[in-house]
Parts: structure tokens; sequence; C-alpha cells
């Protein structure tokens, strides 16, 4: 993020709506463009702190090594699974072919 | 008998069922007739299945029968639309989760169920709790039950208009940023945000994995408490949730505030509040003085980065947690499309709402290849120092003392198409979830347009006796002097 | 001009939890789609992963035997891409943080060692599977969630040989490890297979490509030969290489061009909030440092030692975990180690080329082969009898002393008996006793063919001989 240029942080929405699998009309490009734009140029205001050998936080707790024994566990009955599903034949859900 | 439901507490209604004054059918009964009169204006539900509910007080009046003495038996309570019951729909308030049934209990669900707990109904909500005014719902505009044109906040804006407008006895909220104190602040009811690892997140549809937390709404501090005591606690479904004893939270509560230390973080404190906010909050500040308590200013030096570093977090992380919904397994497919990435865009395109789809957009953007240091990774660095204000301020006091929010609430449709005023809005709410410490919205006040203030406890983390003791002195002294 | 190849691997290799990386759900192999699965890998609204304990334990195992720097602070990320199979449209998987650094494999080439490096080691989860039908694919969620280990290796393989001795020695230690099935037909190892080539006069390695998703070592083998081969002919026709996802069609025998490396892979990886990080002392790797299996090259001087083989033999038995398994455990309960070794080194791996078979398949068990060496030791039966017995044990399993008794194969060693037989076999076949006596002293081994018909191939061969001897030179 450099703040000498300006075009840089230029937020390209419909490749990062691309990236996100959001197909959005030319409206909400638009529309989203100046919003989001907005809401970047204030959430840059972090550039100002000095974060040199900070570690980054992922985790608001620090617990470490949660494991589960390795033992199975029933699952869902697949007819459950199946009629969640939008499309399905007797076994598989379905969905438009996938190409290679 | 005539029950006044729109002005039961949880406790109250406990003490009736618990002497037999009256069972949890007619409860919930007289709580249905309620529903039905007056929320066709609140929207403060998405659906309510009277026939189930009924059917679950039955059984718990049988069981009491039987001589169960279960804590909330009987106790019919409203669900936000973003925590899974099995056998229920769970909408979070989306079209792309149309026709999802859920296969399975969230770990809450399943201990307030144990604990004898009827369910009544899903609260409305911004849709996957993005939002602070509960207007980004696909199903319709909860309005405040204070004054009908302003908004009850959000996203709990459904559970927080429900116990306030006496439609709810006690509802679970979720809290992100500030989506359980947010919205009861607005409406004027508590609401408690644990601390991060407290409740189990097992269950609840995740927003910001490191930042959420479901919690108690309710219309005292002390119902808060005593549902905290079955909500906490270790679950092994969920490997954030800590593996700490749980106080009885309700024994903790008192009188007086004597020998607490509370804090008031100066940037709290600033020009930009409303002065009627302010003035509630610095009367409830001396009140809680007159209580006992030895009041310091101290400082949070990071607050002006919070929302910054909050946006960045959130976000990033809902783009990666709302990428499942995708119309293949459950909820919301497009027609008439010819492949994979053909039904992603239009699925999701036809299922977000506009709030969605710009958060998705921001956080896949703060994560993108060339951005991600400069916005995600900074942010986790900021996040560091919010934690750190906090945990030094915390040595020497037992809680803070801020508002809720830096105004009571707006008019519907006021912010809806400026996001980042409405993100603004989170100032004072959003350095507790990063920080993962506990925070509780108290009434405090109303303003000269009959808009309730809340005053805002904050704890540290696995302190929630701390702020459940300051809140309720507080409620005591407030209703006393009200009624003296 | 001469071209130097260089090819990286990576591998990924299914660990054998008996319940997926981050739910319960069953791992078994075959099961009706759609059967073992369970809302956390389905990825539905709500849920949450919890790190399966033996998965990191058997990752860890894996990286001691290669070798590797395990690593005291590792943790999960979100790797994310849509695809139809993948339940959350990111997969849990480890970027920076993994949990083993370094390590090698050693591997035989032409006779001589070479050590291919090993990058890291990293834990990640399965996707779905995918099946096509006119206009539609569907999916099963069976595999999905599914613990992987990926193993990376450095691009130290420098031809298809050296790739499939990599895959060969790299199998044998797992398996010895018991940290995975490695059975290739269930899909236990999967690798994509980098390949680069370049005029021996660079130094800096030429564009690779990328070959997805192979199954078997072979198509591996056969693939790379192609590969190689392909960028060497467009080199030297002037073409560029370009940076691009191949696939290997095997029926064609050529490799195919997927797509070219987009900048569209943008993973956006970032750490997964809903685990813990992983932190190992140094304890608790010891502890799981002493419990390492023996490795081949150890057992196999070992095997030398305790039970008095000759190294190639050894060398051949331990080969397959299996088969050395299967070795030592008739040879502890033999008096004669080394006999059992030469039933396996020869009737056994020959019955089980011939008929196609793995030593699981086979109802022998290893009591069995040490009964029959101590029916031989003990002149029970001979040795073309043992045979015999071999075969029906091989077949069908059992006792071997009871299937001698049973069919009647005990050896004739009644000297009356046999006496009586010699003095028949000198009597009709005169003209045999005339050579022997005239100096063709290998007419005696006719005689004692004679009698050995007699008996059904029963008779002591060595105690007929000594009684002809001492009939037709005294």
């Amino acid at each position: 993020m450099q703040s000498d240029n300006q075009n840089v942080d230029r937020i390209d929405v419909s490749y990062v709506a691309h990236l996100a699998r959001l197909h959005l009309d030319k409206e909400e490009i638009e529309s989203f463009q100046g919003q989001l734009e907005e809401t970047l140029d204030y959430v840059r205001k972090i550039s100002e702190l000095d974060v040199e050998g900070i570690e980054p936080t992922a985790h608001a707790v620090s617990v470490q090594n949660v494991f589960r024994a390795d033992e199975e566990r029933p699952g869902l009955n697949r007819e459950q699974v199946l009629e969640n599903s939008p499309a399905h034949n007797e076994e598989q859900i379905l969905v438009p072919k996938i190409i290679e | 008998m005539s029950l006044e439901i729109e002005n039961l507490d949880l406790q109250a209604a406990v003490e009736l069922l618990e002497g037999g004054s009256c069972s949890s059918e007619e409860l919930v009964h007289a709580l249905l007739s309620r529903i039905t009169a007056r929320d066709s204006s609140l929207c403060a539900y998405l659906s309510v299945d009277g026939d189930a509910s009924l059917r679950q007080a039955r059984d718990a009046d049988k069981a009491r029968a039987s001589g169960s003495t279960a804590p909330l038996l009987g106790i019919p309570l409203a669900v936000k639309d973003v925590i899974n019951v099995s056998g229920d729909s769970c909408h979070c308030a989306s079209k792309i989760l149309e026709g999802y049934v859920s296969p399975y209990d969230a770990t809450v669900i399943g201990r307030l169920r144990d604990a004898g707990a009827v369910f009544v109904g899903r609260t409305n909500m911004d849709e996957f709790a993005m939002g602070s005014s509960t207007e980004n719902s696909a199903f319709g505009v909860t309005r405040n039950p204070c004054s009908i044109d302003h908004v009850p906040g959000g996203s709990s804006g459904g559970s927080a208009a429900a116990v306030a407008g006496g439609e709810a006895v006690a509802a679970l909220g979720s809290d992100t940023g500030g989506s359980i104190r947010q919205p009861a602040s607005f409406c004027g009811c508590v609401g408690l945000k644990p601390s991060y690892g407290r409740v189990s997140r097992y269950g609840l549809t995740a927003f910001a994995s490191s930042l959420d937390q479901i919690g108690p709404m309710t219309r005292t501090v002390r119902d808060a408490a005593a549902l905290l005591e079955v909500m906490a606690g270790h679950d092994e479904r969920d490997s954030s949730s800590i593996n700490m004893a749980v106080p009885g939270y309700s024994s903790c509560l008192g009188e007086d505030l004597r020998g607490m230390k509370l804090g008031l973080p100066k940037e709290y404190f600033v020009a930009g509040t409303d002065s009627e906010v302010d003035n509630a909050v610095r009367a409830a500040v001396e009140e809680c003085s007159k209580l006992g308590a030895e009041i310091v200013e101290i400082s949070l030096p990071h607050t002006d980065y919070a929302v910054a570093t909050y946006y960045i977090i959130a976000t990033a992380e809902a783009s990666a947690n709302l990428a499942r919904f995708d119309g293949v397994r459950y909820g919301h497919r497009a027609e008439g499309v010819i492949n994979p990435i053909d039904m992603y865009g239009k699925t999701r395109a036809q299922g977000f709402g506009a709030e969605v789809k710009r958060r998705i957009i921001l956080g896949t953007y703060v994560l993108s290849s060339g951005y991600h240091d400069a916005y995600y990774l900074r942010a986790q660095k900021v996040r560091t120092l919010i934690r750190q204000d906090f945990e030094k301020v915390f040595e020497d006091c037992d809680a803070l003392l801020t508002p809720v929010t830096p105004t009571p609430a707006y008019r519907i449709g006021e912010k809806v198409d400026d996001p980042l005023r409405m993100y603004l809005g989170d100032v004072f709410t959003v350095p507790a979830n990063l920080a993962g410490i506990c925070g509780l919205s108290v009434p405090c006040g109303v303003s000269s347009d009959g808009l309730p203030i809340g005053l805002q406890v904050l704890g540290p983390a696995f302190k929630e006796e701390n702020i459940l003791r300051v809140g309720h002195a507080y409620e005591l002294a407030r209703a006393n002097s009200k009624n003296g | 001009m001469n071209y130097l190849v260089s090819i990286g691997l990576e591998v990924h290799v299914q660990l054998r939890t008996v319940s997926k990386m981050f739910c319960g759900c069953a791992t078994g192999f075959g099961a009706p789609p759609n059967t073992h699965v369970c809302p956390v890998c389905l990825g539905y609204p709500g849920t949450l992963p919890v790190m399966n304990q033996d998965a990191i334990h058997y990752t860890v195992v894996a990286g001691l035997l290669l070798g590797s720097n395990i690593s005291d602070y590792s943790k999960f990320d979100r790797k994310s891409y849509f695809y139809p199979d993948m339940p959350k449209n990111y997969q849990i998987s480890q970027y920076d943080r993994p949990l083993c650094d370094g390590g090698s494999v050693d591997i035989e080439i032409d006779g001589l060692q070479k050590q291919i490096g090993i990058t890291r080691i990293h834990l990640e989860e399965d996707v779905g599977k995918s099946t096509h039908f006119s206009g539609k694919s569907g999916v099963d969620f069976n595999r999905a969630g599914i613990p992987l280990m990926e193993i990376v290796t450095e691009p130290d393989i420098t031809s298809a040989d050296e790739a499939m001795s990599f895959l060969v020695a790299l199998k044998q230690i797992m398996l010895y490890g018991e940290v995975s099935g490695c059975n290739l037909e269930e899909g236990n190892m999967r690798c994509d297979v980098n390949c680069s080539v370049r005029p021996e006069t660079q130094s800096r390695l030429g564009t690779k490509t990328e070959i997805k998703n192979m199954n078997t070592f072979k198509g591996v083998h056969a693939a790379l030969l192609y590969e190689i081969d392909r960028q060497v002919q467009a080199l030297e026709s002037g073409e560029q290489i370009l940076q691009e996802t191949r696939r290997w069609d095997p029926d064609a025998g050529i490799t195919i061009q997927m797509r070219v490396k987009e900048s569209e892979h943008d993973y956006r990886y970032f750490p997964e909030p809903d685990l813990m990080p992983v932190v190992l002392d140094s304890d608790k790797i010891e502890e799981w440092r002493a419990q390492l299996p023996e490795l081949p090259r150890e057992r196999r001087t070992r095997f030398v030692e305790q039970y008095g083989l000759p190294d190639y033999d050894a060398g051949i038995l331990v080969e397959d975990k299996a088969l050395a398994d299967y070795y030592e455990e008739a040879a502890k309960q033999s008096a004669n180690p080394k006999a059992i070794s030469n039933w396996m080194m020869t009737e056994m791996l020959r019955l089980l080329s011939e008929r196609g078979l793995e030593l699981g398949d086979i109802a022998m068990k290893p009591e069995s082969l040490a009964g029959l060496v101590k029916l031989t030791d003990s002149n029970t039966i001979n040795s073309s009898t043992a045979r015999e017995v071999f075969g029906i044990l091989f077949a069908e399993g059992g006792d071997p002393a009871h299937i001698v008794k049973e069919k009647g194969l005990a050896q004739v060693g009644d000297s009356d008996l046999l006496d009586k037989l010699v003095k028949q076999a000198i009597l009709d076949n005169p003209r045999s006793v005339e050579d022997y006596r005239s100096g063709k002293k290998a007419a005696a081994q006719f005689l004692v063919g004679q009698v050995m018909r007699l008996t059904k191939g029963k008779a002591n061969p060595k105690l007929v001989q000594d009684l002809l001897r001492t009939k037709l030179d005294g």
C-alpha cells in the first residue's frame, strides 16, 4: 500500500467479484465502486501505525493443541443429505457439468 | 388467570412456573397471542411455530409434574435466525438459505433444551449478521418497539425488539462487532456478549469466526446471568471454546459495587457522541460511584483504529465463511445455469443482499494477492495492539464503563445507502470483539425523543461475573431511583 | 544439444486414520456415495472442524522417517477456491507453517545411491469425488475431509526412472512407518508432477509444466517419458514452454494442456480461525521418535545378523514390509530361519508372481511354513514331498503335519521294506547293475529312481542310496 501511488488501491470490483463468484450487474458494480473505495480509504488509516515487531493476532484466545481422538462417529443418513440439496439423483448431488 | 406477558421477565416466569401459578402451556399460549397481536407491526420474528412450541411447553409441564427441576423448564425463548436448531430452517435472513433444513442442534440449543427451554420462533436480523440496523434482512425490516419509525439496531434487531416489545421473555443473539449490545441499547433491553471462547460457537452460522459469540438478550441483568450459566462452558466440537469452569453467575450478583475499580476510557468520551448519550452514561457512572465503585480515567490509545481493523478482519473471514453458500449442497440455486462457474455467480448474486455482497468483495480484496499484507496482515497486528490496550487497563480495573453507541437509534432508511457511516456507529462495540473480552449493554436512560440509551460495561476475558455484578447493581439502583 | 531434466513431485498420501481429519466420519473405501458424511465435512452452516490427533501423529512420524525437521509451532490455513467437490469452497491446509520441513529419501539408480530432497510435508483435507454424466456431474462427498499428507520434493529428480524409484522408496517408508495403507487402487497415493528441461549450458531451471492427479507409479513414469521428450523437442524447434497444467491421457499415451497458469490462482490464504495452532514440544517429538519403526535398511542388517541370512536374501525380504513381517513371524517359530528364507525366496515369490497374488491374499500362515520346515528337517518328509505340501498350503492353508498324515505323504524310512524294494530293483534291472559295475556310476541314480517310483516318491532317498551301494558294491 503505497500512499504515493493512489492508483495501486483502486479496487477492480468486477475482478474481485469474479474471485468471490458473485455475478454483479453494471449498476451494482458502479454503486459498490464508490462505496468500497470510500471504505478502503477509511480502513487505510491503520497504515498510520508503526507495527514493526508486533505479532499478528489470529485468535482471540491463546489455546493450542485442541485435538479429538481418532474415533468414528455416526454421520447423516443419505436421504437427509440429498433432501437438502437443490438437485440430486438417488445417491449423488448433481451440479451442471464440470468441464476441466 | 391473566398473564402480563409483555412485562414478564425470565426470573418472574421461572417463579410463576415453579410456584405452579401458571403452566408452561399457558405461558407460551399467552406469548403466542402477544406475538400475533404485536408482531405485524414490529416484524421481530421471521417464523413462529405455535404448534411445536405448545408441544414443547406441554412436555415441560409433564416433566415438571414428574419431578423435573431443570432450571429453564418451560421457559419460552426466541432464537436469532443464525443459530441452527435441528429440524428447523436457519435462513440467516438470507434468500440463499431458502429450503435449508438444519439436521443438527447448535451446542447452546442442546444445552438450553436440556435445561428445559421451549423454542418459540426465529428472530429477524441483518442478513448473515452483517449490519447494524436489521434493515439488511431479506424478509423485512424490524422496527424499534420504542418508536416504530426507528431501527431496532442490529444485527440481532429481531431478538432485541422481541424482548423489548414484550414478544419474548428472553432471546438469543450473536455479537461479532456489537450485534447484541447495540440493538439492546437501541431497544432498551439487556444484552451480553460473552468473552470469546466462553460459549460454544458450534451451530452458529459463522460471520467472522475469530470474533463471533452467542449471547443472551433479556429484560434484566439477572436474567442474562441465569441464561449465560446454562449456555457457557467447554464444547469439544468448538476448538476455540475454553476448558474452564463456569462460575455461578447469578450468585455473584449483589446490590453494591464496593471494592470495584471501574475505568472510564477517555477515547470513548469524545466529541461526536450525542450529548444526551454522553449525559446519560455520565449519570450512570455517577450512580456506580454512589454504589461504592472507585472510578478512574484510563486510556485505550488504539481505539480510533478499531473500526478499520474490524472491517478488514471481519470481512476477510466472512469472505471465506460465506463461500460455502454456492447452491450445491443446500439452499438456493439459480435456474438455467450452464456450468459450475455460472451456477456460483448467479446463485450468489440472487441469494445475497447488497451489504453481504459488499462485505464479501471487501474481504476478498483485503486477502488477495498484493493486498494481503497491507490490509489483512497489518490489521491482525493492529488487533494485537488493541488487545494489549485492554490487557493493560485490566491489570488495574475490574470493568470499564462506556457508551454502547454514539447516538440513540436512528430512523429507518437514514443510513442505508451510506455503509461507511453505518460502520462508524460500531466504534464503541467492535474493540471488545477484537480483544476477545466480554461486554454488557444495560439501559441507562431515554432520549428526549423517547429512545433508549445504553451503558456498556466491558470486562476482562472470562470475567463475565464482573460486568454482570456492575450491570445488576446499577440496574437495581436505577429502578429504585425511578420508583423512589 | 544435451538437456538437463528437473522433476519435483507433490505426493498426496492418505493417512490410515479410521475417522476423517476434522470430523468423526468413517474413511473406509468403497462405501456407497454420500454415506460417510456429516454436517462438518459437508460444510453445513455453523459447523466447526476439530483436529484428528492421529493425523498429526502420523504426519510427524512420516517426517521423522524422512529426516525432516518437525516444527515446534504449526498452524492450519484456509486456501480459497471454488469447486463443486469442495464443500466449504476453501480447503483447510497448511501454508507457511507446515508440520515438517526438509528431509530426504535415498534411492538407488543404476547401482548408484542418490538422495532426493524433501521440501516440506503438510497436512490437509481431501475433497469429494465427481463423476460425469451427459450435461451434469454428480458429487460424492465420502472422501471430503479425509486426511492427506502432502509431501513436496525438491526438483532433484532427473529422469522418469528416478521418479519411479523415489515413489517406490517413499511408499516403502510410508508402509514401514504404518502411516498409510498406500493402496494405489484406492487412491491412497496421488501425485502432481512438475517437470522442466533446460540446455545443459543453462543454469537456471527451465519453465515447468505440472501434470496433475496421477494415481499410478507407472503412469508417472510414462507421463514423464513423454513430457520430457515433448519439452526437449519443443525447445529444439525453438518453441517456448508454457507454464501450464497438463493432464496425462493413459490411452493416448500423451499429456494434454488443461489450462495455462492463470493469475486467477489467488488462494487468499489466511490462518484458519476455527483451529488452534499445534505446538509440539521436544519431549513429545522425542517420545514419538523413540517409537519409530525399524526402517528397511536397519532391518536388512538385523536379518543378516540375527537369522544368518545372506545379505542379498535379506535385501529381497525387507523390500516389502509385508514379506519381511511374514518372514520374521515364521522365523521366530522355527529352528531353521535360513530354510524359511529359502522357501520364501523361491516357491513363495514364484507362486505369488505366477498367480498375481499379494501376500495378504493367501491362506498359508507363517506358522504353517515353520511347521513345513520342521517336517523336512526331521526327515518326516523328503524335499519333493515338501514342495507338494507347500503347494497345498499356498492354495488352501492348513496344518502341514495334518496334511502329511491325511494324505499319507510321510517319508518311507523303514529299512526292511526299502531293503526288499532295493533287491527287487536290482533283479528287475540287470543291465543297469551291469553298467554300474562296469564303472558307469550314474546307473545307480536310475536304480534309486526305480525305488522312489515304487514308493510313490516317499522313500528317504539317502537311505535308498546307502542300501543300493552296499548291495552293488558288496
